[in-house]
């Protein structure tokens, strides 16, 4: 199968506007006729159900939580970017659009990543529109600031609540459109598998999770908008649902994975403190324009943070970056944290942290400007761990974060399944090998609102005749019939474990092998360990309880089962690819200063994943630059 | 730390429940409320019992979904705070914990300690939104927001939906979440073409779901993971007047 990625004719800057004006539109009348369903309510889930109502059509939504305002998305604190230039600062479409390709090594597509930098000024209008309280200045303009590996002002922020009043404001829209009887809600209920009829997505099978009755929804269209997988790692700073099920379904149906292995590593969460913790807690990233990190300049120095003397601190990210500093990007700032603490110079009990320090910034801005801007992540660090930091620096730490990695999808987020769609973060799309800080909200509200509903149509339109299947039809037969095999296969098992003996093990794993860096044997032993984890699972693990209740413990078997299926494929895909580029670090392709080394003549493209009975087959979606030259990418 | 935990456990929404009694040993400080429920939850399993079911998910203090009742209080012990946030080193060794599902008649107990808050999402579907179209908006700047009223929308805006002000109020009054919506919306001028509508739709709803009237005890305050003020809903009830008047 040829990847076909879609992309419209022209200059960069008209090509969105060149395929509005070619895609095929449907009358009003008829789009009452069309169902979609759309998996997923957060940012960008609601915002896709939510503006395909509005366009008409005939819309179910699906979310496991018991309401849709609880979504991921609500975690989000930093930020959300746009280019609006606001600031009088530099900034443009194309700069940040040159950011973001860059950020992301290259690894992304031209045309996808200048979209998303051309959308996201429309996008502010639109949430402020909708009442989002942003932060703003005295007079009432909206106020930005800096980000993660960019040097001008984009971020728009709303306290540290950003992700949170996004997605209420997405979140009310959808209940607008519930409220109008053109959106039905089905929350706590879970897609277990994608129904196919005759090579087209057609409708799914979800659990109800509070009786556990399977049930069929058919419909012309299927939009995933299920986001991140990274609690493949078990820690993580994601919620504890986030799983990568329904988009691991549409994979072993015949969608495509793509860039499976690359995986954020956020270098400002909390320490892991113990074995028994379930989560890491994020703190902001926006904490770096103001915070210094450092580390004691001697090996192994047990003094207390404030005992420690000027010169002997080791400013490590702005000795390597002058010109970025605290600012350099996340993957850049994790790997140079996990290089430090790996050589002996990480602080804390676990000594598995680096300080971030805002001593400084209390002394130039005052106290008052400083709780200002971060009070309440001042506020959150003591709750959990007991430290002012206005009087101590804080202790931060690598953990994995956002997956770049996702469904594959052309430029009208379509998958390889026709019909079925990927948004948000389950899809692979515009962030290549490292996102960029702010870059996800964005991504996945211009998935929902502007993208999808625009895109979609050009494939409904193809169809007059075509009409929802009945839910009787034997794939949704056999489809539930699979889901109830599976679900009874893992009761029956009764074993010794629990699910998260697995899941821990698992995250270890991959932790260790397949996160911060990489290497060929490590790689190696991963997969072998990921299939015994796999038989052991089958053997060994317990689920108490049945199928027909609420079952919480039963929920979880069923996503860790599927994380180790995926987790084989990361490390496939983390093995292959034999270069270093933004979160994929491969140890034998660096620099003798420990820079990544990318090897643009043999890896420029998207790995492009097909299942294959258990196994994987690689495909190739060449990147072609017609815009922009592939640099290296140097934040010095 | 060894904790005794009194749970309560109910099959169903239908059937009776109970406190059960569970002993756990070896648990650390360090470890969140949530996290010793989750070490006994694999203790019940190796014993072949069904986990208590109970409610989390960001395990960031912001979704909103893990709320219990902790001996006697919404979210433990603290003030302003998720249960999600709370630490075990808040408790004393052999200390026993009581723990309980959200009490409110509009809250109905789906399983052991998890409710069924929908009541929220009907009355936000009342009139907690703006009506506008998506791609039609503004230019962004082309209407200031000053300073001062757009800290005050945030602040009211700052609800997660927990449902702790419901839990711990003596009527289950839903008012500080209910206002708290309505404040953010009205006092922005994009909300304020529909404010007389919102607030009396939403209010009526609120009504509706049978949650109790506000008596402004402050208890709902005290337990706001957020500190939503009761201010809100003296607000709220002037702003429903306003719209009886002339709405
Ligand atoms: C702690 C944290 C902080 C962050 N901060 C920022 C930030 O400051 N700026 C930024 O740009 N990005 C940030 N991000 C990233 C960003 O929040 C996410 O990438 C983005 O919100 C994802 O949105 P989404 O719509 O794709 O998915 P989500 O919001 O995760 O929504 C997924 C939806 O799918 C549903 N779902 C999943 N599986 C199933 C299934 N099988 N069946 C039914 N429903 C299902 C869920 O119920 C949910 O409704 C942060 C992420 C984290 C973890």
């Amino acid at each position: 199968m040829k990847l076909n990625s879609k992309v419209p004719e022209g200059p960069l800057e008209d090509k969105w506007r060149n395929y509005q004006l070619k895609s095929r539109l449907i009358n009003p009348a008829n789009r009452k006729k069309l169902k979609v369903i759309v998996v997923g309510s957060g940012l960008s889930g609601a915002g896709a159900a939510s503006t395909l109502a509005e366009l008409g059509y005939d819309v179910q939504c699906f979310c496991y939580q018991d309401s849709a305002r609880r979504a991921h998305s609500v975690a989000a604190q930093g930020g959300i970017n746009a280019a609006k230039n606001y600031q009088h600062d530099g900034d443009s479409i194309y700069r940040m659009f040159y950011d973001t390709l860059k950020g992301g090594d290259f690894r992304s597509r031209e045309a996808n990543t200048y979209r998303l930098a051309e959308l996201s000024a429309p996008l502010i209008d639109h949430f402020v529109q909708q009442g989002v309280p942003f932060a703003r200045e005295y007079g009432g303009t909206l106020v930005n600031r800096s980000f993660g590996g960019v040097q001008v002002q984009r971020t728009f922020y709303a306290r540290g609540q950003t992700g949170q009043q996004l997605l209420m404001a997405a979140y009310s829209q959808l209940y607008k459109m519930i409220h109008a009887k053109k959106v039905q809600m089905f929350t706590r209920c879970e897609m277990l598998d994608l129904v196919v009829i005759d090579g087209q997505a057609k409708g799914i099978i979800a659990r109800d999770l509070t009786n556990g009755n399977l049930r069929r929804f058919a419909a012309d269209a299927v939009v995933l908008a299920t986001g991140g997988y990274s609690r493949v790692f078990r820690l993580s700073t994601l919620a504890i649902g986030c799983n990568g099920s329904a988009i691991w379904k549409a994979h072993k149906k015949g969608a495509f994975f793509a860039a499976p292995s690359f995986t954020q590593i956020h270098p400002t969460a909390l320490p892991q403190s113990s074995d028994s913790q379930s989560k890491l807690t994020l703190m902001s990233e926006s904490l770096r324009n103001d915070g210094r990190i450092w580390v004691p300049k001697r090996q192994g120095d047990t003094r207390e943070a404030n005992k420690i003397p000027e010169s002997e601190r080791d400013y490590y990210l702005e000795r390597r970056y002058p010109s970025f500093g605290n600012l350099a990007p996340r993957d850049i700032a994790s790997r140079a944290a996990k290089e430090r603490i790996d050589a002996g110079y990480g602080v804390g009990r676990l000594k598995n942290a680096v300080y971030l320090d805002f001593k400084h910034a209390i002394e130039q801005f005052g106290l008052d400007t400083i709780n200002d801007r971060y009070g309440n992540l001042f506020k959150m660090y003591q709750k959990i761990t007991g430290i002012d930091a206005y009087k101590e620096p804080m202790m931060i730490s690598p953990a994995a974060h956002f997956s770049m990695g996702g469904l594959w999808v052309d430029y009208e987020l379509m998958t390889t399944i026709p019909g079925l769609y990927a948004i948000g973060e389950c899809n692979f799309s515009d962030h290549g090998a490292n996102r960029l800080g702010a870059n996800s909200l964005l991504q996945a509200s211009v998935d929902g609102y502007f993208i999808l509903p625009n895109t979609i149509n050009n494939y409904l339109a193809g169809k007059p005749n075509a009409q929802v299947p009945s839910v009787e039809a034997p794939a949704f037969v056999i489809a539930e019939e699979r889901v109830q095999a599976h679900i009874d296969r893992i009761l029956k098992v009764n074993g010794n474990k629990t699910v998260d003996h697995f899941h821990r093990e698992l995250g270890k794993t991959m932790w260790q092998e397949c996160a911060m860096s990489r290497n060929k044997s490590g790689l190696v032993e991963a997969i072998a360990k990921i299939r015994q984890l796999e038989t052991a699972f089958w053997k060994d693990v317990r689920v108490t309880g049945h199928d027909k209740e609420v079952n919480t413990e039963l929920e979880k078997a069923l996503r860790v089962i599927d994380f180790i299926e995926l987790a084989a494929l990361m490390c496939t895909d983390a093995l292959q690819r034999e270069e270093s580029c933004g979160a994929h670090f491969r140890e034998e392709y660096q620099t003798k200063e420990g820079e990544a080394v990318r090897v643009d003549e043999t890896f420029l493209y998207v790995s492009a994943w097909e299942y294959n009975q258990g196994d994987f087959k690689l495909h190739k979606e060449p990147l072609h630059f017609e815009f922009v030259q592939p640099t290296v990418r140097s934040y010095k | 730390m060894n904790i005794i935990f009194k749970i309560w456990r109910q099959n169903g929404p239908t059937e009776k429940g109970e406190l059960k009694e569970y002993l756990i040993e070896g648990l650390t400080e360090d470890m969140s409320f949530l996290e010793a429920l989750d070490y006994l939850n694999e203790a019940l399993v190796l014993k072949g019992e069904k986990v208590i079911a109970y409610e989390y998910d960001c395990r960031e203090g912001i979704c909103g979904q893990c709320g219990i009742f902790i001996n006697g209080r919404a979210h433990g012990p603290h003030d302003h705070m998720t249960t999600c946030q709370l630490h075990m080193r808040s408790f004393k060794d052999g200390e026993t914990i009581v723990v309980e599902p959200w009490r409110a008649a509009s809250f109905p107990i789906i399983k052991d300690l998890i409710v069924d808050r929908s009541a929220f999402d009907r009355i936000i579907e009342k009139g907690a939104y703006i009506s506008a179209r998506t791609g039609t908006a503004p230019e962004a700047n082309a209407l200031p927001i000053p300073k001062l009223v757009a800290d005050k929308a945030m602040d009211a805006a700052a609800c997660i939906g927990c449902g702790a002000c419901v839990a711990t109020c003596k009527n289950s009054s839903a008012a500080l979440f209910t206002a708290a919506k309505i404040n953010h919306l009205n006092s922005l001028p994009q909300g304020k073409a529909e404010q007389h509508q919102r607030v009396q739709h939403m209010t009526a709803q609120m009504e509706a779901e049978g949650f109790g009237s506000c008596t402004f005890t402050g208890a709902c305050e005290v337990e706001c993971p957020e500190a939503i003020s009761i201010a809100n809903i003296a607000e709220m009830n002037a702003r429903k007047l306003k719209a009886n008047l002339l709405g």
